[in-house]
């Protein structure tokens, strides 16, 4: 919480993007979540990447369910769509949203608690029907609109704010999400922006569903001593995959594309490229079976695998899947979106 | 590599109306004393610094208001002058605040040369510490060129008055119609230390084909001697037509004095174009509003007579290129002959030292025939002989004259204590949390978007029926209460303690104008490249922080463009970042007698 709202006052120098809007254009109403929250600063990280991307505001949706990480919705792209769901209903919301308008881009927002536990089975049927959205997953392994409770993401034996450890097993949404079959699976950091944006620009333009799971301190609940999911913990044991660096289409077509050693480069569904950088390890972005044996390898050492874990383009997203109309409804003729009785006894016949 | 911002120095900087102003006016304690009616407090914190709070914010040539932060915001400074004035005229009664005659003397001496304002200020300073001072004047007026050189229309002589009067009531002895004929008399009267404020009393003069032919005598004016004419009722009309050669603000002062003395038609004739005019824009602009027309490019040649009577200037159109090296060279265009009745020459003054014997040990530089003064301590080569105000180094203005009293007061008690007039007595600060709750701040945080407020003048008719019709209004108290909320309250500072900082980048993200990043360590002109924001601003400085603990980089502050809204302080989930009210103690005659006693 602040006393005041931002000033409207921006620096003069401030760069433009290509819709001629500044970085204070992509912001929304004042936070009222506590000072110094993860969640904060991913809300900063979209607005830096919704603005590199050139996204107009008007054509993107801002979906989310209830908690913490549910309310950053409001706090970026104030001209955006948005619907505020019941608790862990958001991909629900958003799989109606989506069949409906597919020319939208979906955002939808969620917490450990809103994900993990109430809206586990959603999360789930999300990725099997791969909606086209992106799927933030603000992680701080604590419930902190309700004063500090472990969540179903907290690692055993960390610990309560009073010292109390946790003994429950916890669902790594990570290692989830590559069992369910998601094309576009990812871990980052909020105290991480130059790792965290241009993942949030993959993820964004990937076909199909993109579900990054993002580290997030609480600073008011979890981010003492005993804690996995503190700032300090998260930068002590982050083991990154490679430096990821996003390459928009329009602005690679200027460029000469040589053999670059050490780059792994991945054509996203727009043209678009995503590059990795050659690290020590040798690691297949494209290799699901790896990516799992990585994230648990980790695990398993109390460290914590960020960066691109896997990602397939070629797959096919919810409407490809369901052959549905190419169109938004919203664009269709009432004629041909509602054919009228006969059409329908006719098409109850064939049934028959 | 870490900025140390324990050198008073850095946050001073910060303060750029306290900066720019040479006498380091505390400008937004002052300003926020006004936002909470405390007119009186506000008027004696001025009067600390600036010592003529009322005369000022009316005449001040303000350097502090080019300087505000705020003008790189939204396009205009806070009216910071006008609202000394609103500290000046709802101040009330202030007598029992004021100094009084200490009602001891601590047995030295000091002469002063001239009642102006750098001579009072030294008068303000010293007498207190029971200095027995004695001012010489020429003229039977105290106030110096603030009296007659500033025309009341500007400047209201009750309000001169007060404020002369308030440092001669504590017992100074002001021997009127006195002119120092002669150094060597003086210092044979046996005082401590002589400081000579007389000012640059000497109007420049042209001389140019004509300019004493047929009635020059009584149309041909030099501009300080014509306005003090007028000033001391010898003057009280002039032609119809007239010129106005040069365009300082004495020129101002004389082209407006003229529009209401009679002159119907007055134009004000300039070499050079807007651009390189010596007069404050806001006095150019007061002119125009009176119908004064502003002539640029014309250089004077010589005056025309038919019949011995005054009948125009004749001039050189000039055209002006710039130089890469930004010099610029003029080509003559071709000759114009403007038609007038009466010229005032307003082209600048000159000291006038005849007074000073060359064998007495002060010594004169051999180019301008100015005396050597050191410019820190004043002193002349004669130790006991101080200059100050336009005496010192040629004309500039009286906020100038002001500090260069401060600082010659310094050296004389030094002086006369018998120390070093070399060595300096230090700044100091005070640096205090302005947290008072949980989303609490001692002070207006929240930026306030009103343009800024435009000064109420008198009507034209009005303001012509006489010279003594002061021409501005003040504000309204709905434009005072604006205008403060406009100041950015540059001295509450943004203090940062490095070792709480968890770098969550809270303070980056919620920044509104870009100030903050968190970056790996460089010198200042590679992290410059790599801020948040453009800092291209080198004039202000960047804070940059020790080693963070979690990651070893480092936190930037650009404060070029902080609103000091303290939203980062707000979002700050350890108290890295609070907010402290800087106050910088300015060393004082005065102030460094309390210190030692």
């Amino acid at each position: 919480m602040t006393s005041i709202a931002k000033p409207p006052v921006r620096h003069p120098s401030l760069g433009k993007n290509a819709l001629g809007f500044t970085r204070r254009d992509y912001e929304g109403a004042m936070s009222t979540l506590c000072a110094g929250c993860g969640h904060d600063s991913v809300t900063a990280a979209l607005i830096q990447a919704f603005w590199e991307l050139d996204v107009p505001p008007h054509r993107a949706a801002k979906m989310s369910g209830i908690g913490c990480s549910s309310k950053t919705t409001a706090y970026f792209m104030k001209q955006s769509h948005g619907f505020n769901s019941v608790h862990g209903r958001m991909p629900s919301l958003t799989t109606g949203a989506n069949a409906a308008n597919r020319d939208l881009m979906y955002i939808g927002i969620s917490g450990d608690g809103d994900s993990l536990s109430i809206g586990l089975g959603q999360f789930c049927h999300a990725i099997r029907r791969n909606v086209q959205m992106l799927y933030l997953l603000e992680n701080n392994g604590v419930y902190g609109l309700t004063k500090g409770q472990f969540s179903a993401s907290a690692d055993v034996g960390s610990t309560s704010k009073k010292g109390e450890p946790n003994i429950q097993k916890p669902i790594d949404p990570a290692l989830l999400a590559l069992s369910l079959g998601a094309t576009f699976v990812a871990r980052s950091f909020s105290g991480d922006k130059a790792h965290l944006v241009p993942i949030l620009k993959a993820g964004l333009k990937h076909n199909g569903f993109a579900f990054i799971d993002i580290i997030s301190p609480c600073v008011s609940f979890n981010d003492h001593e005993g804690s996995t999911k503190s700032y300090k913990h998260t930068r002590e044991h982050e083991v990154d995959l490679a430096p990821v660096d996003f390459v928009p289409l329009r602005r690679e077509i200027t460029a000469k594309q040589g053999p670059d050693a050490g780059v792994t480069s991945v054509t996203m569904h727009d043209g678009s490229i995503l590059r990795f950088r050659k690290t020590a390890r040798e690691y297949d972005p494209t290799d699901r079976g790896a990516a799992a044996s990585h994230v648990r390898a980790c695990s398993e050492r109390g460290e914590v695998a960020t960066g691109l874990l896997y990602v397939e383009e070629g797959g096919e997203e919810m409407h490809a899947l369901n052959r549905t109309v190419a169109k938004p409804l919203v664009e269709l003729p009432f004629e041909e979106l509602c054919p009228g009785n006969a059409r329908l006894q006719e098409l109850m016949a064939e049934y028959r | 590599m870490a900025t140390n911002v324990s050198d008073p120095q850095y946050y001073h900087k910060v303060v750029d109306c306290q900066w720019g102003c040479p006498a380091h006016t505390n400008v937004p304690e002052y300003i926020r004393l006004i936002a909470q009616g405390k007119y009186a407090e506000s008027y004696l914190l001025n009067r600390q610094a600036n010592v003529f709070p009322g005369v000022l914010g009316r005449t001040c040539d303000r350097p502090c208001e080019p300087a505000c932060r705020r003008s790189r915001i939204d396009g205009k400074p806070v009216a910071i002058c006008r609202l000394k004035r609103v500290a000046s005229d709802l101040k009330g009664d202030i007598e029992e605040f004021l100094p009084k005659d200490p009602g001891f003397s601590n047995g030295k001496r000091i002469a002063l040369v001239g009642c102006g304002p750098s001579s009072l200020t030294v008068a303000n300073d010293l007498r207190p510490l029971g200095y027995e001072v004695t001012i010489y004047e020429k003229r039977d007026q105290s106030g110096g060129l603030m009296r007659w050189n500033i025309p009341a229309f500007r400047l209201p002589p009750d309000v001169l008055d007060y404020e002369v009067n308030a440092i001669l009531d504590t017992g100074v002895e002001v021997k009127y119609n006195s002119p120092v004929t002669s150094m060597k008399e003086l210092l044979a009267s046996g005082f401590d230390a002589v400081y000579v404020g007389s000012g640059a009393p000497k109007g420049k003069e042209l001389e140019l084909p004509g300019r004493h032919d047929g009635n020059a005598k009584s149309v041909i004016h030099i501009g300080i001697e014509w306005l003090a004419g007028v000033h001391f009722g010898h003057i009280e009309k002039i032609e119809p037509r007239v010129l106005i050669i040069g365009v300082g603000n004495t020129a101002m002062d004389c082209c407006r004095t003229a529009r209401r003395v009679g002159a119907s038609s007055v134009k004000v004739v300039a070499r050079r174009n807007r651009k390189y005019f010596k007069a404050s824009p806001w006095e150019l602009e007061d002119a125009e509003e009176e119908q004064v027309e502003i002539v640029e490019n014309h250089a004077p040649k010589r005056f025309v007579y038919d019949q011995g009577m005054l009948v125009g200037m004749e001039f050189e159109q000039l055209a002006w290129t710039d130089a890469p090296d930004g010099t610029q060279s003029s080509k003559v265009l071709g000759t114009t002959m403007i038609p007038c009745d009466a010229v005032i020459l307003a082209i600048g003054q000159d000291n006038s030292f005849q007074w000073i014997e060359r064998d007495i040990g002060i010594q004169f530089d051999g180019k301008w025939d100015m005396p050597v003064v050191d410019k820190t301590t004043h002193q002349s080569t004669l130790p006991g002989v101080f200059f100050g105000g336009d005496a010192a180094w040629g004309p500039r203005n009286i906020i100038w004259a002001v500090e260069h009293g401060h600082q010659a007061a310094i050296s004389i008690h030094q002086y006369c204590e018998g120390e070093s007039v070399k060595e300096r007595p230090a700044y100091g600060m005070n640096l205090v949390s302005a947290k008072v709750g949980m989303h609490a701040w001692s002070y207006s945080n929240d930026y306030n978007p009103s343009p800024r407020q435009k000064m109420q003048h008198e009507e034209l008719v009005k303001r012509f029926e006489s010279v003594h019709t002061e021409v501005e209004l003040g504000f309204t108290p709905e434009q005072t209460a604006r205008e403060v909320e406009r100041c950015l309250n540059c001295d509450i500072e943004t203090y940062f303690t490095g070792p709480l900082c968890i770098e969550c980048d809270a303070c980056v993200d919620i920044c509104p104008t870009n100030c903050l990043t968190i970056t790996g360590a460089g010198d200042e002109a590679d992290l410059r490249t790599r801020l948040s924001a453009p800092a291209r601003n080198l004039d202000q400085a960047l804070y940059v922080s020790d080693a963070l603990p979690q990651t070893r980089r480092v936190m930037v502050k650009d404060e070029d463009l902080c609103l000091h809204c303290g939203l980062c302080a707000e979002r700050c989930p350890t108290a890295a970042w609070d907010m402290r009210k800087f106050e910088l103690i300015v060393p004082l005659a005065s102030s460094r007698a309390h210190a030692t006693a």
